[in-house]
């Protein structure tokens, strides 16, 4: 069974993306130096991606001290642009941070164009998979970026954005990505600790998303099967990679930014054992893989989404000399291995990290500074990425190959009667990957 | 004995035989192990579950609520009087939480309900699931739920009032005092040493930095455990510095706040995080935006704060059912929170 879809027909676009790129690069760099000052010193934002997050994402952009103004926002689909819409005038009733008009809420699939040519800072949360394709626009467009992860859902997603994120490198672009963790106070203060040798070289770690899961939303009468897919995004890979890489991100993510490496390879097991409904796509519900680092460090990673388990998000390092807790709800202890208590962070009145992250991007942006987390973002997304790879096919993966051979997953065409590059039979089930059968590299490489 | 008078009394015979199998049948399909109708405790079973809820009966009475030796928003000390109600004996713990979190078992038993009051399950609204551990790593069966809203708390009642066909609620902040007094007028229930507390209660001086087992010390003269500590627990009322401003000179009658915003809303007892001071029977606090701190979202959740792993709550039964009009509006409003 074939779960990763073949990638012939994806690489005329890869071409194309790199000779438009190579474009770009004749672009003055002073164009986004001057972008964002436009009659007034009002910074303005474009939404792309109407959702939970992306409603937050707006609210913490226009929360930070800059001028800041909402001139756009763009969604697939019109109830979540007129909810969005509704919510963030409701919290910013007293302002003028919301400017935007009827015509400038724009749907569909390829309203992001129209959103982000109204800006000079997007906000990208649209589903994952789209993420390469509207960040390769918006630097295209000389925008600054706050992006949320994982930034891609397949190896040919990551090559893009590592290409797009040189580009907005050379022309001085901040692109903020929202692995809030590099924002959060516990973590900086665990890593610099880690950096002053507190714990020795790292060699080992546990990393954790284990829990009861998310939101489904139930197929409708009339939805088109592109439709209930964009409905139900967290269940398709195509949109959301699967709750390794769309959520589990973050923890595989500490032990990348700890150790300072990303692993040569992958291995490991995962399955569905309790979730096992239609209306829970192709994804699984259970993933164990051991990541080996080129220091020879070896991550085990565990996420599971199911019920009436041990519930655990965290990550632990074990250094040569003292191992690290890190949570996301502001803990951070390092202990030495005769039990005494190395390090520990008070974190009970640490500020909101997503909010910490767009304060920071608005402060650069106004300062002329340049955040670069494009890149490090794009390699620890194929880590993610890598993880599903050996799980769904039960192999080794080297991170080269999946990096250079991993199959795309996106379709050929989006349209709202456009066919999903996966679907369901004739029961309403879709196919899901057994590892030893699944194929998740091409052959030969790709480019 | 004629056969007329013999089928007679046979059918007394059966009509009784019946009635005391029916009466039995009740008494267990209700939960409720002895005479429903007696004021003594009871475990509260939940069909489709084998957890229960453990209830004591409080009996009402007047009593001085707040103090005059401590901080303004427990002064002046006033006479109150509350009405007869069962509480939970321990707070609320995890894996009875998540009955209403999962929603696995909402139909089960409904149809034998033998109801006081009825409420329909399937117009409650579900809490959403947590993306991260709530519990913080701190342990789930058997310990106190925490980071969980009052509209959580709230709604968990009346999820658990239309599985049961009973009225469960949260207590008002007069009844919770009354109820962790148990007669006593001193700060703590047991007197006014900080230096016995740890026979009584968990706190930032024993609890190592983690909420502990519900019930593990010792309890007030009302069966009533962990009332001072462990978790700070959800009143219904909201907060207000001076809340007993104009109650002297006269006694209030189960005198309730209701809210009207949503912070800041009152919590009592005291935590596993808190100093001594903050476990008396009278200390009061407020609850605050800054619970959901590091939440992402906008609106922010309704159901779990991200800020407070020291708040989670006890529910109480009014022994008199009030009018259906006046069940619902205890239920409150939800509120959005930007």
């Amino acid at each position: 069974m074939k779960n990763e879809k073949h990638a012939l027909s994806r690489r005329n676009f890869c071409k194309n993306t790199a000779i438009a790129a190579g474009g770009i690069l004749t672009v003055p760099l002073d164009v986004a130096a001057s972008a964002h000052v436009l009659g007034d010193d009002s910074i303005k934002i474009a939404l792309v991606g109407c959702g939970g997050r992306g409603t937050g994402a707006a609210a913490q952009a226009l929360s930070t001290k800059e001028n800041v103004k909402l001139v756009a926002m763009a969604d697939a689909f019109q109830d979540r642009l007129d909810s969005c819409y509704d919510i963030l005038s409701t919290k910013f009733v007293d302002t003028d941070k919301i400017v935007l008009k009827e015509e400038d809420k724009h749907q569909g699939f390829d309203g992001y164009k129209a959103a982000i040519d109204k800006a000079d800072v997007v906000i990208l949360t649209t589903p994952p998979g789209f993420r390469p394709l509207h960040f390769e626009y918006a630097v295209r467009k000389n925008k600054h970026v706050f992006m949320e992860k994982p930034v891609a859902t397949d190896a040919q997603g990551i090559r893009s954005v590592l290409e797009t994120a040189k580009i907005a490198k050379t022309k001085k672009l901040n692109v903020v990505v929202g692995l809030q963790r590099h924002y959060q106070k516990n973590y900086l203060a665990c890593l610099e600790e880690v950096r002053a040798d507190k714990i020795g070289q790292i060699i080992s770690g546990q990393v954790y998303w284990n829990s009861a899961g998310v939101w489904v939303k139930e197929r409708q009468e009339n939805q088109t099967e592109m439709e209930y897919q964009m409905r139900n995004w967290y269940y398709f890979n195509w949109l959301c990679g699967d709750h390794i890489v769309e959520q589990h991100i973050h923890n595989i993510d500490v032990a990348n930014w700890f150790i300072g490496e990303f692993p040569v390879h992958a291995q490991g097991m995962g399955g569905r054992e309790v979730r096992k409904g239609k209306e829970y796509g192709q994804i699984f519900d259970h993933h164990f893989v051991e990541f080996t680092y080129p220091s020879g460090a070896v991550i085990s990673s565990q996420c599971r989404h199911q019920k009436g388990c041990l519930d655990n998000v965290s990550e632990s390092l074990m250094g040569t000399k003292g191992k690290i807790y890190l949570d996301s709800q502001n803990k951070g202890i390092i202990t030495g291995y005769n039990g005494s208590k190395i390090y520990e962070h008070q974190g009970a009145n640490d500020p909101n990290p997503y909010q910490t992250e767009h304060d920071v991007l608005f402060a650069s942006i106004k300062n002329g500074g340049v955040i670069s987390d494009a890149e490090h973002a794009a390699k620890t997304t194929m880590t993610a990425i890598l993880g599903r790879m050996a799980t769904y096919s039960g192999q080794l993966i080297t991170f080269e190959d999946a990096l250079n051979k991993g199959r795309s997953l996106m379709p050929d065409e989006y349209s709202w009667d456009a066919m999903p590059p996966v679907t369901p039979d004739a029961d309403g089930f879709y196919p899901i990957p057994v590892p030893g059968v699944t194929k998740v590299l091409e052959e030969k490489k790709i480019n | 004995m004629n056969l007329k008078y013999f089928i007679l009394l046979a059918v007394v015979v059966v009509i009784f035989i019946s009635m005391a199998f029916t009466y039995v049948e009740n008494a267990e399909s209700s939960g409720i192990k002895k005479n429903k109708n007696s004021f003594i405790a009871y475990s509260q079973e939940i069909s489709g579950s084998d957890i229960t809820i453990k209830m004591n009966p409080v009996k009402g009475g007047e009593f001085l609520m707040g103090s005059n030796d401590h901080n303004d928003d427990e002064k002046p000390q006033h006479r109150v009087l509350v009405d007869d109600f069962w509480m939970s004996s321990f707070e609320i713990t995890w894996d009875q939480y998540e009955l209403f979190l999962e929603r696995q078992i909402d139909t089960f038993g409904l149809k034998d309900l033998d109801s006081e009051v009825a409420i329909d399950i399937d117009a409650i609204s579900s809490a959403s699931t947590p993306y991260v551990d709530m519990s913080q790593g701190m342990g789930k069966k058997g310990y106190p739920v925490v980071n969980i809203t009052q509209h959580a708390a709230l709604t968990f009642c009346k999820w658990l009032s239309a599985k049961t066909g009973k009225f469960y609620r949260l207590p008002t902040e007069a009844e919770w005092e009354y109820a962790a007094r148990a007669g006593s007028n001193s700060s703590y229930y047991f007197g006014d040493n900080p230096a016995e507390l740890n026979l009584y209660a968990w706190y930032k001086d024993n609890s190592e930095g983690k909420y502990q087992k519900a019930g593990t010390k010792q309890p007030n003269k009302f069966g009533l455990y962990d009332m001072h500590g462990n978790v700070s627990e959800w009143t219904m009322d909201q907060y207000a510095p001076d809340t007993y401003a104009n109650r002297l000179g006269k006694t209030s009658n189960n005198p309730f706040v209701r809210p009207t915003k949503l912070y800041p809303r009152t919590v009592r007892g005291g935590s596993w995080m808190d100093p001594a001071v903050a476990l008396r029977s009278s200390a009061r606090e407020g609850s605050s935006a800054e619970w959901k701190r590091i939440d992402p979202q906008i609106p922010k959740s309704r159901w779990w704060f991200t800020n407070a792993p020291n708040v989670g709550f006890r529910i109480i039964r009014p022994k008199k059912i009030p009018p259906i009009e006046e069940i619902e509006a205890y239920w409150l409003t939800a509120i959005d929170d930007y």
